[in-house]
């Protein structure tokens, strides 16, 4: 097995500061209440939940006939049109797109898609100069660390952190922590960045197939700035992230921001049909593992997703665990069953960083059975043999013994009679239970031995 | 009618005042009570950790002993939920869905067959009530807070039966207790902060008592009640329930 | 094979058979006032209305509020005494201060307006650029909701169109919501009876 940390023990580090967590556990329930808040004033939310998951599944059963489509209208509109099998070949195109136009710095906005593929770290490599113009992604950019959460990058950060990121890479006074201000020096700073790049990349939150036109929604309006202002627009997207029709976006945008952060809808949801006249706009069409995922019957609804974050906001163990620890370019119950799928050995531990409470599922504005999926995959996992040796050999003595009456009632009073006569064999170190709970107290019989004497 | 009754592992030997608060109820309401002898365990504690395969042997147990009783009743949500998820025979599946069918949680099926109206227990007490993930989300028994969907509670409601009890408010009222299985080791650390953040939440609003329909999540919060030297204790519903 | 050809077998060979696209079945709210709805919509959100009975209103007010030395644009014809008009301007709009625009329809629900590439003149950066922005919108022109919204839309064939719904804003540091990050720092909208 590869030598990395999983979820566990990157938990119990995060863990160590309560307080810390304290803070950033209740800052994202904050957040799903906001979003409780915003749904609630919608009487047919549930409606709305049921309709986006039909679309979406009927996206996934005719899939290659509406990415034909979609191709075949945004080429009518004068769209370039790129198709990258995986990540590496996604980065490739970006590459010589910037090369054939002569350009080595380019400003990007939001793309989950990019995390994943790790572009800036690519373009770096190859002498192109990335500037993330979202303020969350700009300031993990300047800190040298992935984002932790798909819309709130750098929710994992206190303001007197970013404060220190800006006075030592931006020049602010040191200690000005005061957001507004925080936020003014950002924009001053990349508005120079809009103004002299010619290449803007964006993600897509929506691909139309019916007219060829995508949708890219912010609050900042980076993704805007960058792309009517550069000479070259490339917007990068997964195959999942087709919709059939313009008027779905009528159901989509109900749900997309209400469900992220209680919003009615984003500040701006812009629809990009054709480059501006004599510059380029071109769409790079992502596979890297999408396709595998859609052969499996019991995860391919998790490509339905339309990246709102809102299994995050209610997760209780993300909320307490933070979003690195998942050490994924997507974190939380969503990140925990698109990864396995991608590599079921480094990932074999998200499915289990779960108590399989359901909220997930409940948020999920496209009805994704999060917490289903994580279960079969822990299956998937086991079956393959991503676990451990001892694991494996516990389960096995406990479907032995569970299995057979004599053995269980023999195993449950010696356990009982350990934990009355010989309690520091389980009260110590060792068992980890210990570490911050009390064991069960022995009752002098069980429920079966009472039954025997007291009944029949 | 003849009800099985099928008692959760750690229950049977833990916890037997649960065990023996839900036989005493269900018989004070006329039920015939049956608690086959050879019963052990849903089989739950592997399926979760991704032993299913390993659970033959605990579904062919739970299909032998329960199969003939007109119906199943046990207190545990989780339990319960597994059960009707995944239990089945190769040999015959029609057999194990019916038995799925006819499986209960103890407070639905108060509520939902025997159609309890009113309760002559008395609990003068503030309790705190703990939705257990498994019983809320999976069996709904109450409504779920994510959802735009009118409230109910059939625990709730059971509770509201019972004499000078005081159900106090709370902040989330449907946050997982942290127990999650084999995560209440495998992730310690997750575990027992949600745990202590539950416990927190009922302490906070002045409960003397937490309840809830699975002896799991009570256990783990109980475990950390002793461990801060908390005079609040757990208790099953059942036990609330039968009380006089 | 080329990618494309690649990507489009695998899809082909994995994709679950064909479920039905269901029917979009969302009447409109009933007793619901969508003027009332679209002000305190965006009101909420940090935009500002204001309700004015012609043109001459709206200049009255711009002179009021706005410093006379910044640079005002629009591309509706009868400002062109308060304002310079971008047709005749198509340099850049860095130091535009304020932008007055015309929208085709406002939504009650969220408060957003509809502006295509035309409303631009072209200059699709226009309303992003500028640093506040003022919407002309017609009491007539709102709907209740987004699915009345793409009705309207219908199968307009647009460049570009976009809506806006309040100033640019963010809440990534710390969740404290700052308005004026990167688009426009004020939204104005004059709502005409």
């Amino acid at each position: 097995m590869e030598n990395h940390k999983d979820h566990a023990e990157l938990a119990e580090v995060f863990n160590k500061d309560e307080q810390r967590v304290d803070w950033h556990d209740e800052t994202l329930w904050w957040i799903r209440q906001k979003r409780d808040k915003s749904v609630n004033q919608i009487p047919e939310w549930e409606l709305l939940r049921d309709t986006a998951s039909q679309i979406k599944n009927n996206v996934l059963s005719n899939l290659s006939s509406y990415l034909r489509q979609f191709e075949t209208k945004a080429e009518a509109k004068g769209v370039i049109v790129h198709w990258a099998a995986d990540a590496a070949e996604h980065n490739q195109i970006v590459l010589e797109i910037l090369k054939s136009n002569g350009i080595n710095k380019m400003v990007k906005s939001k793309s989950m898609l990019t995390e994943e593929c790790h572009l800036n770290e690519f373009l770096e490599q190859q002498g192109v100069e990335v500037i993330d113009s979202d303020l969350g992604e700009r300031i993990v950019q300047l800190a040298k660390e992935p984002p932790s959460h798909i819309v709130l990058p750098c929710i994992h950060k206190k303001k007197e952190e970013i404060g220190e990121l800006f006075h030592k890479y931006l020049g602010t006074p040191a200690g000005n922590a005061d957001p507004q201000f925080l936020t003014e020096t950002a924009r001053q700073h990349l508005r120079e960045t809009f103004l002299t790049r010619r290449a803007a990349l964006t993600g897509v939150n929506f691909a139309i197939a019916e007219t060829g036109e995508f949708v890219v929604c912010t609050n900042e309006g980076n993704a805007d700035m960058g792309a009517h202002l550069a000479d070259v627009h490339i917007a990068s997207m997964g195959i999942e992230k087709i919709i059939p029709q313009r008027k779905h976006l009528g159901v989509f945008l109900r749900l997309l921001t209400r469900s992220a952060t209680g919003q009615p809808i984003t500040t701006y949801s812009s629809h990009f049909s054709k480059p501006r006249k004599d510059k380029e706009i071109h769409i790079i069409i992502v596979d890297n593992g999408r396709t595998v995922q859609l052969g499996r019957e019991d995860f391919r609804n998790s490509l339905k997703c339309i990246r709102c974050g809102a299994c995050m906001n209610t997760c209780p163990v993300y909320r307490r665990s933070g979003g690195h620890s998942y050490h994924n370019a997507i974190s939380g119950p969503i990140g925990s069953i698109l990864a396995p799928n991608l590599d079921m050995e480094k990932y074999a531990d998200l499915p289990f960083a779960s108590t399989l409470c359901g909220s997930c599922s409940n948020v999920c504005p496209v009805k994704i059975d999060i917490h289903q999926q994580l279960y079969k995959w822990r299956q998937v996992i086991v079956k393959n043999g991503y676990t451990t040796k001892a694991k494996t050999a516990a389960m096995q003595v406990m479907s032995w013994t569970l299995a057979s009456p004599t053995a269980y009632h023999t195993a449950g009073k010696a356990g009982r009679l350990t934990l009355k006569y010989a309690p520091f064999m389980v009260n110590n170190k060792l068992n980890p239970w210990y570490k911050h709970r009390d064991m069960p107290e022995p009752p002098k019989e069980s429920f079966g031995e009472w039954y025997n004497k007291n009944r029949k | 009618m003849t009800v099985g009754l099928f008692i959760p592992c750690y229950v049977d030997q833990f916890y037997p005042g649960a065990a023996i608060a839900c036989l005493q109820l269900l018989e004070k309401l006329g039920v015939t009570v049956v608690y086959p002898k050879n019963q052990t365990c849903c089989g739950q504690p592997m399926a979760n950790s991704g032993y299913q395969h390993l659970t033959g042997g605990c579904n062919d147990l739970f299909i032998k002993n329960f199969a003939e009783f007109d119906y199943v009743v046990a207190p545990s949500g989780s339990c319960v939920l597994h059960l009707k998820e995944h239990l089945h025979d190769e040999d015959n599946p029609q057999k194990a869905k019916e038995l799925s069918n006819k499986l209960y949680e103890f407070t639905s099926f108060l509520t939902d067959v025997l159609k309890v109206k009113d309760l002559p227990a008395r609990f003068p007490h503030k309790v705190g009530v703990h939705q257990s993930c498994h019983g809320q989300r999976g069996l709904h028994l109450s409504q779920m807070s994510e959802l735009v969907a009118p409230p109910f509670s059939k625990p709730g409601s059971l509770l509201n039966m019972v004499k000078d009890i005081e159900i106090v408010p709370l902040n989330r009222i449907d946050e997982c207790c942290g127990f999650g299985g084999t995560f209440c080791v495998a992730e310690e650390a997750v575990s027992s902060k949600m745990g202590i953040d539950r416990v927190a939440d009922h302490l906070e609003h002045g409960a003397e008592y937490i309840t809830g329909v699975d002896m799991s999540c009570l256990m783990h919060m109980e475990g950390i009640l002793h461990r801060q030297g908390s005079k609040v204790k757990v208790l099953h519903i059942a036990e609330i329930l039968n009380g006089e | 094979m080329t990618s494309r050809d690649k990507i489009l077998t695998a899809v082909m060979l994995n994709q679950p058979e064909l479920t039905a696209l269901p029917t979009l079945s969302f009447p409109e709210e009933e007793g619901i006032n969508p003027i009332e709805k679209f002000i305190t919509t965006l009101t909420g959100i940090g935009g500002q209305v204001i309700n004015v009975s012609g043109y001459d209103a709206i200049k009255n007010h711009i002179s009021k509020t706005t410093n006379p030395n910044t640079r005002l644009i629009t591309n509706i014809t009868v400002l062109d005494d308060i304002a310079e008009m971008l047709i005749e301007h198509p340099g850049s709009l860095q130091d535009v201060e304020l932008a007055i625009i015309k929208a085709h329809f406002g939504v009650a629900e969220n408060g957003a307006v509809w502006v295509t590439e035309d409303a631009l003149g072209g200059h699709r950066v226009l309303p992003f650029i500028c640093q506040h922005l003022a919407v002309v919108l017609s009491a007539n022109d709102i709907v209740a909701d987004m699915h009345r919204a793409y009705e309207r839309i219908g199968d307009d064939a647009y460049g570009f169109g976009t809506f806006i719904a309040g100033p640019s804003k963010t809440a990534d540091i710390e969740q404290s919501l700052v308005l004026g990050a990167h688009g426009a720092r004020s939204m104005t909208v004059f709502l005409m009876k």
